[in-house]
């Protein structure tokens, strides 16, 4: 019985290496300008 | 660090520095709840109470599966970000994104506007051509190696100006090959000047658009209004039409405001969809907290349950076939932010700041006609270096307040300008904007524990692991 479900989830560790490019949309830039969160935006770097 | 919660239906439980979601069964939720601070036998003994029908064989099987679990990074993951976090003063930033305030004025006369009816407590001001183009030069030359470079129009009201937006795109666009750049614009704008030209010209160049409206009209004309009072709805929601309708599946917004006198705002989102808009976005009122209008302590159990009546009720608009967005519950759990976007933040003052008029730089609009907080200008670019520094700074690990926040590298560290107001510093905290956004992430959260888990939403669910459905496991409630 399969008490414990875990989604698939991007590796937040692994991104220390692979990470940072730096070419995702700046948080403001979208819809909110009062209180953005980061969680929202997606990344640019496909690899 | 893990944060565990229910809500419509599942037991969640969040992993912190891993950034795991788990969707669980009432005895590992009870079992979890115990894990860290108590060894197996306590736990099998609290679990014979909380539990008594279920075999001590099987509470220990779930304790071996989040022991599994620890071990393999998914659950009390370390926070190994720390140092990391602080390496951020001596990382080199780069410019990559403005916000243009080609108009400091308006056409519209809104009372919460926190732009002091877009004139930001100064004079009325349009952004020359020449002024907008060596802004633009000013990103190119400071944009290093970063190909992808954001351009919003932004105000007072930018269609007061819009000769002016269209010449700075022309000029970008002119431009941006040869430098090995790509410019992604957006317009925000109250509506009241679009026209057939600004659809057609938006349309083709601009990456998104925001269109600012509260909803219901008799809440959006309580704010929303022209010098002589008159309310603005009627006027802007067909031309919002004819330009979402023309815009062929590009991004936009609907961008409304909520106060006080709207607490029941997802009535207010619900209409925006009636009205055919499915990419919406509502945001809190950002103004004194003297203002009648203002939100307040005491509004907040009525506002967490409006964002859980919204999610829910998306939920329920995407089983039956006719989904809408909303910009906060948009939640990629595996295609997000690395970890340095995560920590990092808005980029306010840093990567990220807006321009006035007269060339001048600000961390971002928020802080535009506080002199301390002026950058520099576009010419001489930033000279208050320490200002950078204090903003490059700025992030998840350097508000103490955040140190025990579950919601840290959802958040990362949030609004300085927020934060600012409410305290003084941007290394403090706007606590008021900190629970609504930690129930917003809940509920974003619960979402995809929904996608994942509810057959009926089998089209949502992220198959790449060739999982589609149901797979048995108890981790629903029914």
């Amino acid at each position: 019985m399969n008490h414990i479900q875990t989604l698939e989830t991007r590796d937040l560790a692994a991104s220390l290496n692979n990470g940072g490019c730096g070419e995702c949309q700046t948080s403001c830039q979208s819809a909110c300008k009062t209180s953005c969160g980061v969680a929202n935006q997606q990344c640019e770097n496909k690899n | 660090m893990i944060h565990q919660y229910k809500m419509n239906g599942y037991n969640i439980v969040v992993d912190v520095y891993s950034g795991s979601v788990h969707a669980v069964d009432e005895l590992a939720y009870d079992i979890i709840a115990l894990f860290e601070n108590h060894s197996a036998d306590e736990i099998v003994a609290e679990m014979a109470k909380a539990h008594p029908e279920t075999p001590e064989s099987e509470v220990r099987e779930v304790i071996g599966a989040v022991q599994g679990l620890k071990d393999a990074g998914k659950l009390f993951a370390p926070d190994i970000y720390a140092d990391h976090a602080f390496d951020f003063k001596n990382r080199s930033t780069v410019v990559k994104a403005l916000c243009l305030h080609v108009a400091h004025t308006c056409n519209l006369n809104c009372e919460y506007c926190f732009a002091a009816q877009g004139k930001f407590h100064g004079q009325a001001a349009l952004m020359s051509f020449e002024t907008g183009k060596r802004a633009l030069d000013f990103l190119i030359e400071n944009s290093g190696t970063r190909r992808n470079l954001e351009v919003d129009f932004f105000g007072g009201e930018p269609l007061m100006n819009w000769d002016v937006c269209k010449r700075l795109i022309q000029y970008a666009r002119s431009i941006e090959k040869e430098k090995g750049k790509n410019f992604r614009f957006t317009l925000t704008t109250n509506g009241m000047n679009i026209d057939d030209d600004v659809i057609e010209f938006a349309n083709k160049e601009c990456h998104n658009v925001v269109l600012s409206l509260d909803g219901r009209k008799e809440i959006h004309d309580a704010k929303r209004v022209t010098a002589s009072g008159k309310g603005s709805y009627d006027t802007i929601v067909p031309k919002f039409q004819k330009l979402v309708q023309a815009r062929g599946g590009k991004g936009y917004y609907m961008r409304g405001t909520f106060t006080r006198e709207n607490l029941d705002f997802t009535n207010d989102i619900f209409h925006m969809a009636d009205l055919g808009f499915t990419e919406l976005s509502m945001e809190p009122v950002v103004c004194a907290e003297t203002e009648p209008y203002a939100l307040r302590k005491e509004d907040l159990p009525v506002l967490f349950d409006q964002y859980e009546l919204l999610a829910k009720d998306m939920l329920r608009r995407e089983k039956e076939g006719h989904p809408i967005t909303f910009y906060h519950y948009m939640l990629d759990l595996t295609g997000g932010p690395c970890v340095y976007k995560r920590i990092s933040g808005c980029g306010s003052g840093t990567e990220y700041m807006a321009v006035t008029p007269t060339g001048e730089l600000y961390p971002c609009h928020q802080f535009v006609g506080d002199p301390a907080y002026k950058m520099g200008d576009i010419w001489n670019g930033v000279t208050n270096t320490a200002l950078r520094d204090e903003f490059k700074l700025c992030n998840a690990y350097a508000r103490p307040d955040c140190k025990d926040c579950w919601a840290r590298l959802y958040c990362s560290g949030g609004c300085a300008a927020n934060a600012y107001h409410a305290t003084g510093s941007i290394k403090g905290i706007y606590e008021y904007g900190c629970e609504l956004f930690r129930k917003r992430m809940e509920c974003a959260i619960m979402m995809q524990v929904a996608h994942q888990c509810d057959p009926a939403l089998a089209a949502y669910a992220n198959h790449a692991k060739g999982a589609t459905g149901c797979d048995g496991c108890s981790a629903c409630a029914d």
